[in-house]
């Protein structure tokens, strides 16, 4: 079998720590005396602190949907339990597998950027992997919602089913957000003009949605 | 001379109008956006006070074109008990989502804070641009109740379930009306945490050389503060607002109850919780209130201390009681449903946390009080209304005493004396922080100073204007004035009424001297004389190191370097009354943060 050996890209590593805003940091500052050697390095690049604001806010969604199931449940006695589509569960080794070949394509990758000439398949062919296993899985629960539906089990049939959409639902759209960001990564990627920022912060918003079905499934599993 | 380092801009100069003006990607001109909306909201909130108060005085009254509005709501002009409450609802929920959230926090934050932080604009300025449109969709969103077949909803800013999720059988606006209003907010709700998402890295990640956190102006920290607050309440309404539409929309059943008859109509609901939507919406609501001013305690220190030429007396008290009160608000919401039918367990959990946030807030006024003492202050249009502040944070704090003790609050909780206390602690002083912060940054947003005599004139209509309005509330309340009626018929409520009219003569008054500030504010932005500097103040904070108006980068051809705490004034020894941030120069016995 042929080993195609593949030259480090041409990256775009924005503003050097010197230059312009982006170098105060977290705790760094001047002395009174103005002493600028005692300055530290750069700041952490804004989209690894952004990644994790938004992520709270997503945290902070997904619990007041949680909360209301917990509220709405032990409000009324007109809450049917129902078993949920097995196909979440292929669904769910599909999201896993995601995070595994995403995180294989990153650190390759990050290889990649730091000048090593790597051997094997392209740098970006895990990254279309991750993206097909992502549709795969909106796929599966797609599937899920119109097998639901198929028996006539749509989003007013139950306060349960309800919820069931609601969450899985939400949860999908916040996926197909990370689909748009692996998209961009691929673009970036190919144009050689990736930030190891940008990767970071797309694998690290595509295994928290992992992360997040994993907790919904569990959730639903067991109020359901 | 100041020592600067050299930069990169994030993003080019725009080179067409719509690039520049429009779909802005600079912070600057998006914060220009933001109060250009909420001063047409806050003249819509205000117009829609005024019909209101003019019904509550004149029930009878024809209101000249006011079938304009609404045939079916003011058929021969004269308004109808729905339509009152529908103007209710709309003028609350546009004075706090479109006014008091959007001015102080939106609009002040987004064209100062890079610039005090000394950046040269917000990490994602896209999603910043996105932040403002998105939220002046919501607006129009909002709005347009006004225009659908039986007007806006009457539900109240607060929208309480089952009246809000049973539909139209619900009375005027509570079909298409409630839609509205809760994908207005829902979609406002996604500007704001944009916009919080931008606030919070900034103060992160973007802050320039030698700006620790402990050197950021009172301002950036309460704005930071802010946004913290914004990034989790907004969060948890947004979901609450999509679960309202689905019991519209889809039929379900999160807020409506079983069995619910309206009007001999069985609802085809089961089992929703009324409750449910008010601990969604009061975790976000009670955060809100702080949304709302904690923006204006830091400006209202910014300014003071600006015309003190001095210190607070602690820096850093100052920003943990505004932690301190960010914490809190979340601790405290059961507070709003007292009367909601709540565990007496619960109603004491909830009453402890709502005494203990009066400290923080006792510690501000005690440090704005004792730093003002003996100081000499510089009178002027800011420094003024920094003072009117004070004085309805203080007035209307006192009343939350009151409302804080679950026994005294079934008591006044659904009367004026609640709706005289969040006008004045929520609504009047967060304004008086909006008019300090424009008379104070007018110069450096603009180029041109605004007329101070027609600022003092604003001032004094506005502060004695309000506590003619808002101080006889409490009086009502207590006489046992319910609010949110439109005719006051009972025999206990009748001799009522003359205060009621002196209350609507104020209000017109006070709304006047509103229209003097607009044409003060429209008249210097072209006419006005040019500012004689860029530091008109003498202030110490980066935005007056800067160009007036700041350049596309905010700093030109150097970023800034920062050698001191935010507030260097009188400082001993020094060459002059005040050192900027940027001033290399070293003093003997600076003013420590402390």
């Amino acid at each position: 079998m042929a080993t195609t050996v593949h030259d480090s890209p041409k990256i775009d590593v924005g503003r050097l720590p010197s230059q312009g805003s982006g170098n105060g940091g977290w705790r760094n500052r001047v002395p009174a005396d103005g002493d600028l050697r005692r300055v530290k390095g750069s700041s952490p690049p804004p989209s690894s602190t952004g990644i994790w604001v938004g992520l709270a806010a997503i945290t902070m969604t997904f619990a007041a949907f949680t909360s209301a199931l917990i509220v709405r449940q032990g409000s009324a006695a007109d809450w049917q339990h129902f078993t949920l589509p097995s196909i979440l569960y292929l669904n769910t080794l599909v999201i896993i597998a995601s995070s595994v070949t995403l995180e294989i394509a990153r650190r390759r990758i990050a290889t990649f950027m730091s000048g090593n000439k790597i051997e094997g398949a392209a740098p970006a062919r895990w990254l279309y992997v991750t993206l097909f296993l992502g549709l795969l899985f909106v796929a599966g629960q797609t599937f899920a919602w119109l097998q639901l539906r198929s028996q006539g089990l749509v989003l007013a049939t139950n306060i349960s089913y309800s919820f069931f959409y609601v969450l899985t639902v939400a949860h999908a759209l916040h996926l197909l957000g990370g689909l748009g960001g692996l998209v961009r990564v691929i673009g970036k990627l190919n144009r050689s003009a990736l930030r190891r920022s940008t990767l970071n912060a797309t694998a690290i918003y595509w295994h928290f949605m992992g992360g997040l079905w994993l907790y919904l499934l569990l959730l639903l599993r067991m109020k359901l | 001379m100041h020592d600067m380092s050299t930069h990169a801009v994030s993003h080019g100069a725009p080179t067409s109008f719509i690039s520049k003006h429009v779909f802005s990607l600079d912070h600057k001109v998006i914060g220009k956006q933001y109060y250009a909306l909420a001063l047409v909201a806050a003249v819509v909130g205000m117009f829609l006070s005024w019909l209101m108060r003019i019904h509550l005085g004149w029930g009878s009254y024809a209101i000249p074109g006011l079938h304009l509005l609404s045939k079916s709501g003011a058929p021969g002009d004269v308004m109808t008990p729905e339509y009152y409450l529908q103007l209710m609802t709309m003028h609350g929920t546009i004075m706090v989502f479109f006014v008091l959230t959007t001015a102080p926090f939106a609009a002040f934050g987004n064209f100062f804070l890079p610039i005090q932080t000394g950046a040269e604009d917000m990490p994602f300025p896209h999603f910043n641009m996105m932040s403002f449109w998105v939220t002046f969709v919501a607006f129009l969103v909002m709005v347009a109740g006004f225009f659908v077949a039986d007007g806006p909803s009457l539900g109240g800013w607060t929208q309480y379930a089952p009246l809000s999720a049973v539909g139209a059988v619900g009375g005027p606006g509570q079909g298409w009306g409630v839609v509205l209003w809760a994908a207005s907010i829902g979609i406002f709700c996604i500007g704001q945490l944009l916009g919080s998402l931008n606030f919070i890295t900034t103060t992160l990640d973007m802050r320039c050389k030698g700006m620790s956190l402990m050197r950021l102006p009172l301002t950036a920290w309460a704005w930071f503060i802010t946004s913290i607050m914004g990034l989790t309440a907004f969060a948890v309404l947004m979901p609450a607002c999509i679960l309202l539409i689905l019991d519209h929309v889809a039929g379900t059943s999160f807020f409506v109850p079983s069995n619910l008859v309206i009007g001999d109509h069985l609802l085809p609901h089961s089992g929703g919780s009324t409750l449910l939507w008010q601990h969604l919406f009061w975790f976000f609501g009670h955060p809100e209130v702080y949304i709302a001013i904690v923006p204006g305690l830091g400006i209202v220190s910014h300014v003071l201390i600006t015309n003190m030429r001095r210190p607070m007396l602690s820096h850093r008290v100052l920003i943990y009681s505004m932690g301190a009160l960010a914490v809190l608000s979340y601790m405290v919401y059961g507070h709003h449903m007292f009367v909601s039918g709540m565990n007496p367990v619960s109603a004491i959990a909830f009453s402890f946390p709502t005494l203990v946030i009066t400290i923080p807030s006792t510690i501000v006024v005690l440090i704005w009080l004792g730093s003002l003492y003996g100081s000499k202050l510089r009178i002027n249009s800011a420094s003024l209304f920094s003072l009117g502040f004070v004085s309805m944070f203080i007035s209307g704090g006192v009343s939350g005493f009151f409302l804080a003790q679950p026994s005294l609050d079934i008591m006044l909780h659904a009367t004026y004396f609640v709706v005289g206390h969040f006008h004045l602690v929520m609504g009047v002083a967060a304004m008086f922080g909006i008019f300090a912060g424009t008379y104070f940054w007018f110069p450096k947003m603009t180029g041109r100073m605004m007329n101070e005599t027609w600022g003092k004139v604003h001032f004094i209509m506005s502060f004695i204007g309000a506590y003619c309005i808002f101080m006889p509330f409490h009086y009502l309340g207590m006489a046992g004035n319910v609010r949110r009626y439109q005719a006051f018929t009972d025999d206990y409520l009748i001799p009522l009424i003359p205060v009621h009219k002196f209350i609507t003569v104020a209000a017109i008054l006070t709304g006047f001297a509103q229209l003097i500030f607009i044409v003060n504010l429209i008249y210097s932005r072209f006419k006005g004389p040019l500012a004689p500097n860029d530091n008109p103040w003498q202030g110490t904070s980066l935005e007056w190191s800067t160009a007036t108006p700041p350049p596309h980068n905010n700093f030109g051809d150097k970023m800034p370097v920062v050698y001191h705490d935010p507030y260097q004034y009188s400082v001993e020894g020094a060459s002059a009354d005040f050192i900027m941030q940027t001033s290399p120069e070293k003093l003997t016995n600076p003013h420590e943060e402390k």
